[in-house]
């Protein structure tokens, strides 16, 4: 019975904590749309969206309104259910990676310890990597159904630019992970507080790597082949309108903050508050801080997102596949390589 | 051959450098660039609060003046018409009767006068070609319209207001015309 009583108890706890982080995700992404905005024009001597509400931070809300009320087209020769599948899948996908991300230690609440992490799975980076890869079929749903040939070849050059970036990913988290021992995403946060340095420290080219390809795998420019607006016009959204197309963009920010938070919670320390031993503060203060941090690091990782967004310009393809292939995998290689011998020589 | 700027450069096609292969460099190098515009002085103008001082020879909206007294100068004589190269301006001329003197400078005036502002080039010809100092270029924009034939601007819009029997919609209209 007591045992029953507790497992409710639970379930409202994760529940709740799902629907916050969901919320979270959300207004954090709807507000990049926000920051990109505000952030391109600075890096431009413009000013940005600067009139609705104060210094325009409603700019979002009217943005989505609009996409909201805009005309819904589904081209006749689409395919209907695959058409509207697409976006769904994209945004449903941003959003499911970010279920064993641990966002912050322990939160002690009405004498109960609530774990701010919706599922500690020990495979956790298996997990996100899972989702991920399912988050091209959104972008190569979309353009196959949309039955239109520059729809499709984005889609394709979406696809191939996805798999081939996942590799050098895959590999240079393998040598993190040989570092590591472990999958979960909680023991990696802890290993790297309990007084060691971060990670990045050890793995820096790893980290690079894994950086360019977190880059390529959100899409975002230099890396923004799926949507070349200039040689496939518009590419894989080109037939969409209204919010399926909010949608597509939308979970491209989504995506982009689930990255950066994934990317500081394997390489700079979760939640980990830089300089401060967490043990000597009180264990709630200690939990809001770890959030607070681990938010100001993916925010940071997100600005320089945007501020390398705003300097280069695109990839052409056969670039693009190059650093991937002959580039970044090896490179990726080298460096599981290398740490496999090091990690070898200090056994 | 002579170069056509002092900023042209010869085309380097040795090929790159390590450092350069590795591009990294270049980029963090782009990167301090565009950080250094986020803090720039910003040349945006606010436009409705703020608007942009127009140069003294700017030429906008037509207006038609009137004399001193309130009389309208035009004496439809349409030389402007016969100067327009775009054929913006439509007239038709009337005789003055008795007792409109105080309308009317001359014994013949413009019953209808219309400038197209769809066609109009603003070239300041009608200006130039009317020897009653009847028409201006001010410095107001056309404002925009949903439709094409608000567009067709008669004399209602054209005419500044009297001086004489409404001063405040005389100097309202001056000032109007003047600071934009
Ligand atoms: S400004 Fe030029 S184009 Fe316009 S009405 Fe006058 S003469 Fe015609
Ligand atoms: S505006 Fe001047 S040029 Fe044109 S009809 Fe009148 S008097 Fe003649």
């Amino acid at each position: 019975m007591h045992l029953l009583a507790l497992d409710w108890m639970m379930l409202i706890e994760k529940l709740v904590l799902i629907a916050v982080i969901i919320t979270v995700s959300l207004v954090v992404a709807m507000y990049l749309t926000y920051g990109e905005r505000k952030v391109a024009a600075f890096l431009q001597d413009r000013r940005g969206p600067n009139r609705a509400g104060p210094a325009g931070l409603l700019q979002p809300l009217a943005d989505g309104l609009k996409l909201f009320f805009k005309e819904e087209i589904i081209p006749n020769s689409s395919n209907r259910f695959l058409f509207v599948l697409g976006p769904c899948l994209a945004m449903l996908t941003a959003m499911m990676s970010c279920a064993v991300v641990p966002w912050g230690s322990d939160f002690t609440m009405f004498g109960r310890t609530i774990s701010l992490q919706i599922a500690d799975v020990n495979i956790g980076i298996l997990y996100v990597f899972g989702v991920v890869s399912m988050g091209v079929y959104g972008i190569m749903i979309g353009g196959w159904a949309s039955n239109n040939k520059f729809s499709l070849l984005a889609a394709l050059r979406g696809a191939s630019q996805v798999i081939s970036y996942e590799l050098a990913m895959g590999i240079s988290l393998i040598a993190l992970l040989m570092m590591t021992n472990t999958l979960s995403l909680k023991t990696i946060v802890e290993q790297q507080m309990n007084g060691s340095w971060w990670n990045v420290v050890y793995q820096p080219l790893g980290f690079l790597i894994f950086f360019v390809c977190a880059m390529a795998e959100c899409n975002r420019a230099p890396f923004d082949l799926p949507e070349a607006e200039s040689e496939l016009n518009m590419g894989y959204h080109q037939e969409y309108s209204s919010m399926k197309l909010g949608f597509y963009l939308f979970s491209e920010y989504i995506n982009m903050f689930i990255s950066s938070i994934i990317m500081a919670t394997l390489f700079f320390g979760g939640y980990d508050i830089p300089f401060v031993n967490e043990a000597n503060l009180a264990p709630n203060l200690a939990a809001v801080l770890g959030v607070v941090c681990l938010l100001g690091k993916s925010l940071i990782f997100i600005f320089v997102f945007m501020w390398i967004r705003w300097t280069l310009p695109r990839f052409r393809y056969d670039q693009l596949m190059n650093l991937g292939w002959k580039a970044l995998i090896p490179l990726a290689l080298l460096n599981m390589v290398g740490t496999a011998v090091i990690e070898l020589w200090k056994q | 051959m002579q170069a056509l700027t002092q900023r042209s450069k010869p085309v380097s096609r040795e090929p790159m450098s390590l450092m350069e292969r590795i591009y990294l460099p270049a980029i963090f190098k782009g990167m301090v660039i565009t950080f250094g515009h986020m803090f720039r002085k910003k040349p945006t103008i606010n436009y409705p609060e703020q608007t942009r001082p127009f140069s003294p020879v700017f030429r906008g909206l037509q207006v038609l003046n009137r004399d001193e007294e309130g009389r309208e100068r035009c004496t439809a004589c349409g030389l402007c018409a016969v100067a327009c190269p775009a054929e913006a301006i439509t007239m038709e001329a009337a005789e003055r009767k008795e007792g409109e003197e105080n309308l009317y400078r001359e014994e013949k005036y413009a019953a209808r006068y219309e400038i197209n502002m769809l066609r109009c080039i603003f070239c300041g010809l009608c200006e130039e070609a009317c020897p009653k100092d009847a028409i201006y270029l001010s410095e107001t924009v056309t404002p925009a319209s949903f439709a094409r034939k608000e567009l067709i601007y008669g004399k209602t819009e054209l005419l500044i207001p009297n001086p004489v029997t409404e001063p405040e919609a005389f100097a309202k209209a001056r000032e109007a015309r003047k600071d934009r």
